[in-house]
């Protein structure tokens, strides 16, 4: 007979082992972006590129870059890398100096929706 | 990456219903609040603390020697649907007095119900109400389990600053998380008997069970304030105080007591890490500093088609 101790012990380890084993797929949260959260560039960015905690659905992840205004000023070509699929991009065209919101909402690959926005500020 | 029409239902499905998945383990909006460990969370969710570790070195008081306590806790919440869920925990301890003998055994059982019946994404609110119950008798009385069950029915809240302006946008990652409840016991008092035949009445008054935490999230900090170029470990944690109190209300009984908490959570992809100490606030609630830790599963994330979804779509 195992004590009570023991198997409580052995149980807490076992139960650990398989959840730990789980083939997991979290949320996935934003890493980092260029240009960086809350970030002062000093030239237009071509582009604005978020790297994600978890691969994201392309079909169901979007990004858009709003001016002080809230006018949509990105390109309107939001897409998922297609080598690195934890990158979110969208194009940029010549913007003009202020402060820009980048509003993203995504789907990680285990339909887990997660979004977010930040600023970045650009100056002469 | 492609998506098959199964695969790709399934997700219009649950962008539809899009809300009820944000929502799995603590998200309002942005704000993600993590489990705390001594008060109880605002959120349902899928998830499992295994172990818990309470220890706790306590100086000799009046006839009662000094001893060491340690307490290894499991506890489980489980969504019915998306914002209703179920809890059951219990709690393995043991008691070293100096010069006796070691005391062990289960605490009472704990079971809860929760429902979350409110949610503001833009303002990171949430308001829940529940009822936790101790369930008397359940437990070894060597280490203290109660022969009745105390019921408490509570309030639960959490709410994120980041609506805050932008000149304050370094408040913006506080959040806080609170409880507020009475503690109903099903007998008013517990008659003991000693060896040598003395009778003990203990009176079991009503308790005002509240507590509260204050949160600043590193993770939110660079996420959605400003990249400040923290690496990882440091990009994931959360420093938190809580406050775990309890007030007595009748039957004789006043005063609070409780612990003041401070601590560190680091919440990853699928589990968390916590560690803090447990700070006596005065004389009544104990004499030396004890420390808890966690293990934290996000079983929606773990497994987010089985056992981590609400049993109720």
């Amino acid at each position: 007979m195992i004590p009570m101790r023991r198997r409580f012990v052995l149980l807490s380890i076992a139960a650990v082992a398989c959840v730990a084993a789980a083939p997991a797929e979290a949320h996935a949260f934003l890493d980092h972006a260029l240009p960086a959260v809350g970030s002062t560039v000093h030239e237009s960015p071509r582009s604005v590129r978020l790297w994600f905690t978890e691969p994201i659905e392309p079909a169901f992840s979007r990004v858009s870059v709003l001016d002080a205004a809230g006018k949509s000023v990105d390109a309107g070509d939001s897409h998922v890398d297609s080598s690195e699929p934890s990158i979110l991009a969208a194009s940029l065209p010549v913007l003009a100096p202020g402060t820009y919101r980048v509003k993203w909402r995504v789907v990680s690959v285990d339909t887990h929706v997660t979004e977010g926005d930040f600023t970045f500020d650009l100056k002469p | 990456m492609k998506v098959t029409p199964i695969r790709g239902a399934t997700l219009v499905a649950l962008c539809i219903a899009a809300p009820g998945i944000a929502e799995a383990h603590g998200f309002a909006g942005k704000r993600f609040f993590p489990a705390t460990l001594a008060t109880e969370d605002p959120f349902v969710a899928d998830e499992l603390s295994l172990p818990t570790i309470f220890h706790q070195k306590s100086p000799a008081s009046g006839d009662e020697p000094a001893s060491r306590e340690t307490d290894f806790s499991v506890d489980m919440s489980k969504r019915i649907t998306g914002n209703f869920g179920i809890g059951i925990g219990t709690t393995y301890k043991v008691i070293h007095p100096d010069g006796d003998d070691t005391q062990h055994g289960f605490d009472n059982l704990e079971a809860s119900v929760k429902y979350k019946f409110y949610q503001n994404d833009l303002h990171e609110a949430i308001v829940s109400a529940g009822i936790d119950w101790d369930i008397g008798d359940t437990g070894a009385r060597r280490v203290g389990a109660e022969s009745f069950s105390t019921i408490t029915p509570g309030v639960f809240f959490g709410k994120g600053f980041g609506d805050l302006p932008a000149d304050m946008k370094y408040l913006r990652p506080i959040a806080i998380t609170g409880q507020v409840g009475v503690g109903i016991p099903t007998r008013s008092s517990t008659t003991t008997i000693s060896d040598d035949g003395d009778i003990d009445v203990e009176r079991n008054p009503h308790t005002l069970e509240w507590g509260f935490s204050i949160q600043y999230s590193l993770p939110y900090l660079q996420s959605f304030v400003e990249d400040i170029g923290l690496k990882a470990p440091f990009n994931r944690m959360i420093p938190v105080v809580e406050f775990a109190m309890s007030t007595a209300l009748d039957r004789g009984a006043s005063g609070t007591t409780g612990t003041v908490n401070p601590g560190i959570i680091w919440a990853g992809q699928d589990i968390q890490l916590a560690v803090e100490a447990v700070i006596p606030v005065n004389h009544r609630s104990g004499n030396s500093v004890g420390v808890l830790a966690q293990l934290h599963f996000f079983l929606d994330d773990l497994f987010p088609q089985t056992l981590g979804r609400p049993l109720i779509q």
